[in-house]
């Protein structure tokens, strides 16, 4: 798809850095789950976020911009995509293939690339002072010295219009875009990608985006690893010491979606199965009660084989593999959504089981079981989510773009086990609201 | 309950190994002085890493049993069992191995490939033992019942719909397989033919189960904020009072040496062109005297490890025909190894061209070799994916799973990075000449159909009401 960087899918090594090793020694005690989350913010405004862990010789490095697609042009929808994967494919005195070769000589890994609000490229390196200030100088000048060549950007405007073509054959891809258009008509976060939106960017438009939206100001950073607070504050001002400046006029905020009304979408495809999605704008980040509705979500749709939709649809009718819901807050109201994929006669039927338990479950709520059983699962297991770098990196990256506060890892399992069924339903029958569910059915009878 | 159809593809050895190099500047331990093994007397193996950074820990039970062992007529029977696992013995209901997994904090779910069958629970350490106790429970109780069955094959052929039925690379995969091995089980989906599906009856899955799910067909795994020492006692409690039992003999299957290039095509819907050319490449037999394995990996590497490698720069970059490229090979398997190239023609050039620049490509590294800096390039990723690696738990488990279900055992590693780091551009050459042959070449075409293909829609309909009408 647009935003494709570099090559679909890497080498044999590439794929798996996250498979195994011996472990560092019993000798080093440290923690990285006990570590607690620095913050501060750089004089330009850049909020910075740094979790300091010594047990592995990594430093993991993200850096996010409010430059997402959601910040698109109207008639040129994927420019932001496209300029952040070019980041990394020409920068400072590099050309793509020596930047690509230098990452490569001392085994660090850089990604760029954009979602709908935030735009990011994100580093690996072992932390050796050597290894760590090259691979941190590669950022840096993807971030703040990008070439955006004209030769490499004409080559993969071709090979995304190419690559989106080819999306545009495959029903999940259908489903999901017709669903995102349905559920925010007139606003950014439904804007599709398509074949003459990329073909109408041009190299300069990628300049101008990038100037406009990688400032300081618009910028996060979530450092986690080998480094001191010294080290950290220094790689923050060196990332952020030559990004452009801030242009006060380029909006920092996204309008509120509107309200949908309940309609059924259709769209054909040849598959052997339905894709079915059903849901509405729902929660933005900042929302108080975004925590009530993931804890409860646990219940109705995310909580893997034990939720009540994996109960109703899977294990009691056989009707599909794979069936969940989920909300996914962002800057304004990101969707909720439930999905599922089963063979095409049976839709109908499937459907019909999918709002029955949602519809039962707005009306009445989680039970108390219920509810402990989450809170069992997602603050007991909360040790899972962080036991890693790469995961406390990941984590740290949202915290960080969104600004939540920097206690919210460590209070998370408190909140949990605060919330009572009351609340949980009262913030599902607020921000779910059965006369603005929009149904779309890729492939069914 | 989830399938890992290409487990084998995208696992490879690099991946596969341990540390010998010490990390720069930190303090480190060889694999030796944290990893700890122990036999039960009923034949089942235990292998217990500790990694105290954080109070988390894996559990997993890897049965040596995969597609590899399936009869035909009975094909996904393994895959079959895997999700058969989670529907309840006497003492644990049906669906309450996962409740109970969930309810200390846990997360649980398993995956069959061709060579193994696994399963694995990540939960608070403190919890370990409670889910040793489920999963050891399962190896010997389970209750197999026909209803919970006949709900959960149809999960099963849902799941088939959505990995390949509606998946046109995964469908060439399929047929590529099925052509280019003729008398080894690789030549058969792990997943099954849904024919085969349609017959299956909770007999094969009983039979399947009696004769591969006993301890000393399998291996347990435990990486995390553990001692061994009280791991190894919970194993005895649990796993050791599971009496052993013969297990069949396992068929030997020796694929003919192909001697002329297969070709084949598929029709699915698509846009663009999908090239895939596999060679026939060698498994790691013995890690300590084979050479070309690793050459093998080392090639694959250099051809395509990195943004700058070779194919993505002369294929995307300097002769932009293709869109992207994609090369595997893993020379750790229980059967024979492929090597293979896939890539997707950029419009305005044909497959045929695409395959000529990937014919160059390779032509190039046998006729002049690689340079000393290529391949220096490759070692130093090499180093730093070995570090990176112990950040995960769940890969520590992973990587010893698998070295033990393969046969080499979790201790080969350092020695296969040694190995590795031994290969030289001569080496890398001397294979790009000696396997990349036509006679060893299978290749398939994807040929795009377009969506409003009315014949398209109507085949689907009918597949469906075949198997409606088919079904048992």
């Amino acid at each position: 798809m647009i935003g494709m960087n570099g090559k679909i899918g890497a080498g044999v090594m590439k794929r798996f850095l996250m498979t195994s090793a011996a472990m560092v020694a019993a000798l080093v005690s440290a923690q990285a789950i006990a570590a607690p989350v620095q913050s501060w913010t750089t004089a330009q405004g850049t909020r910075v976020y740094f979790i300091e862990t010594h047990a592995l010789p990594i430093v993991d490095v993200q850096i996010s911009f409010l430059a997402g697609s959601a910040f698109d042009p109207s008639n040129q929808v994927g420019l932001a995509s496209m300029t952040a994967s070019l980041l990394d494919q020409g920068a400072g005195d590099r050309n793509e293939k020596e930047v690509a070769e230098a990452l490569a000589d001392i085994g660090a890994q850089m990604t760029a690339s954009a979602g709908m609000d935030s735009a990011s490229v994100t580093l690996r390196t072992l932390s050796d002072p050597e290894r760590r200030a090259t691979a941190v100088g590669l950022m840096t000048d993807a971030v703040a010295r990008p070439l955006f060549d004209g030769g490499v950007f004409k080559r993969d405007q071709a090979r995304s219009i190419a690559a989106l073509k080819e999306a545009l054959t495959k029903p999940q891809v259908l489903s999901q875009r017709a669903y995102m258009a349905a559920i925010y008509p007139d606003h950014p976060y439904g804007r599709v990608v398509t074949p003459e939106s990329v073909a109408a960017i041009s190299r300069g438009d990628l300049e101008q985006f990038w100037r406009t939206h990688y400032s300081a100001a618009r910028a996060s950073i979530a450092l986690v690893g080998d480094l001191t607070r010294a080290e950290a504050e220094a790689l923050a001002l060196q990332l952020t010491a030559s990004l452009p400046m801030d242009q006060a006029d380029v909006p920092r905020t996204l309008p509120k979606p509107a309200a949908t009304t309940a309609k059924v979408v259709r769209v054909d495809h040849p598959a052997s199965q339905a894709h079915l999605l059903v849901g509405m704008p729902s929660v933005a980040r900042d929302d108080p009660e975004q925590i009530a509705l993931q804890v409860g979500n646990y219940t109705l749709g995310g909580g893997g084989f034990v939720s009540l939709l994996t109960k109703a649809v899977r294990e009691d009718r056989g009707y599909a593999y794979s069936v969940y819901s989920y909300f996914d807050p962002k800057l304004v109201a990101g969707p909720f959504t439930i999905g599922l994929e089963t063979k095409r006669s049976q839709a109908d039927d499937a459907l019909k089981v999918v709002n029955s338990v949602l519809g039962d479950y707005l009306k009445r709520g989680p039970t108390a079981t219920q509810l402990k059983a989450a809170q069992d699962n997602l603050a007991g297991g909360f040790a899972l989510r962080i036991d890693s770098n790469s995961k406390l990196a990941a984590n740290l990256g949202v915290m960080a773009f969104y600004g939540l506060p920097t206690d919210w890892l460590e209070k998370y399992p408190e909140r949990i086990r605060a919330l009572t069924p009351e609340a949980i339903r009262s913030a599902f029958q607020k921000h779910i609201k059965p006369e603005q569910l929009v149904t779309v059915r890729t492939a069914a009878d | 309950m989830r399938l890992r159809l290409r487990l084998r593809k995208a696992l490879g050895l690099l991946s596969l190994l341990s540390v010998l190099i010490t990390p720069l500047g930190a303090v480190a331990a060889a694999d030796s002085d944290n990893t700890f093994e122990t036999t039960l007397a009923n034949g089942m193996r235990v292998v217990v890493r500790e990694d105290h950074r954080a109070p988390t820990a894996v559990q997993m039970v890897w049965y040596h049993v995969g597609s590899i062992d399936e009869r035909d007529g009975v094909t996904g029977v393994a895959h079959v069992t895997e999700h058969m696992m989670f529907k309840g013995t006497p003492s644990v209901g049906p669906g309450e191995f996962n409740r109970r997994v969930a309810a200390v904090g846990g997360r649980d779910n398993a995956f069959t490939s061709t060579d193994y069958t696994a399963y694995f629970q990540q939960v608070p350490a403190a919890q370990l033992q409670t889910v040793m106790a489920l999963e050891a429970d399962r190896m010997r109780h389970l209750t197999l019942n026909p209803d919970g069955y006949s709900k959960e094959i149809q999960v099963i052929m849902e799941e088939r719909r959505m990995r390949t039925d509606d998946q046109s690379s995964a469908r060439v995969h399929e047929a590529m397989n099925a052509v280019a091995w003729q008398a080894h089980p690789y030549r058969r989906p792990v997943i099954g033919w849904m024919s085969d599906l349609e017959q299956m009856t909770v007999a094969d899955v009983r039979d399947w189960y009696r004769r591969w799910y006993v301890p000393n067909n399998a291996t347990l795994v435990v990486v995390g904020d553990v001692n061994h020492q009280q791991v190894f006692t919970w194993a005895r409690q649990t796993y050791g009072a599971i009496p052993a039992r013969a297990l069949p003999e396992r068929k030997q299957y020796e694929e003919p040496v192909q001697t002329g290039q297969r070709q084949l095509e598929v029709k699915a819907p698509a846009d663009l062109p999908l090239l895939a050319m596999g060679w026939k490449a060698p498994r790691l037999n013995d890690p300590a005297k084979d050479v070309d394995p690793y050459a093998l990996e080392m090639l694959a590497q250099i051809l395509d490890g990195h943004e700058a490698a070779r194919l993505p720069t002369a294929l995307v970059k300097e002769q932009q025909v293709a869109v992207s490229i994609d090369t595997s090979y893993d020379s750790t398997n229980r059967g024979p190894g492929m090597f293979l190239l896939q890539a997707s023609p950029r419009p305005g050039h044909t497959v045929g061209e695409l395959e000529q620049a990937i014919r160059a490509a390779l032509a190039q590294v046998a006729n002049k070799g690689v340079t000393e800096q290529e391949l220096a390039r490759a070692r130093s990723q090499l180093r730093s994916s070995e570090v990176y690696k112990k950040d995960s738990v769940m890969g520590q488990a992973m990587e010893i799973g698998m070295l033990e279900t393969l046969g080499y055992g979790w201790q080969a590693s350092p020695l296969m990075l040694n190995k590795l780091n031994q290969v030289t551009v001569a080496d890398v050459q001397r294979v790009a000449q000696s396997y990349f042959k036509d006679d060893q070449l299978t290749i398939a075409r994807l040929v795009p159909q377009p969506l409003d293909d009315a014949e398209l829609v109507a085949r689907a309909k009918r597949a469906e009401a075949v198997q409606a009408g088919g079904r048992h």
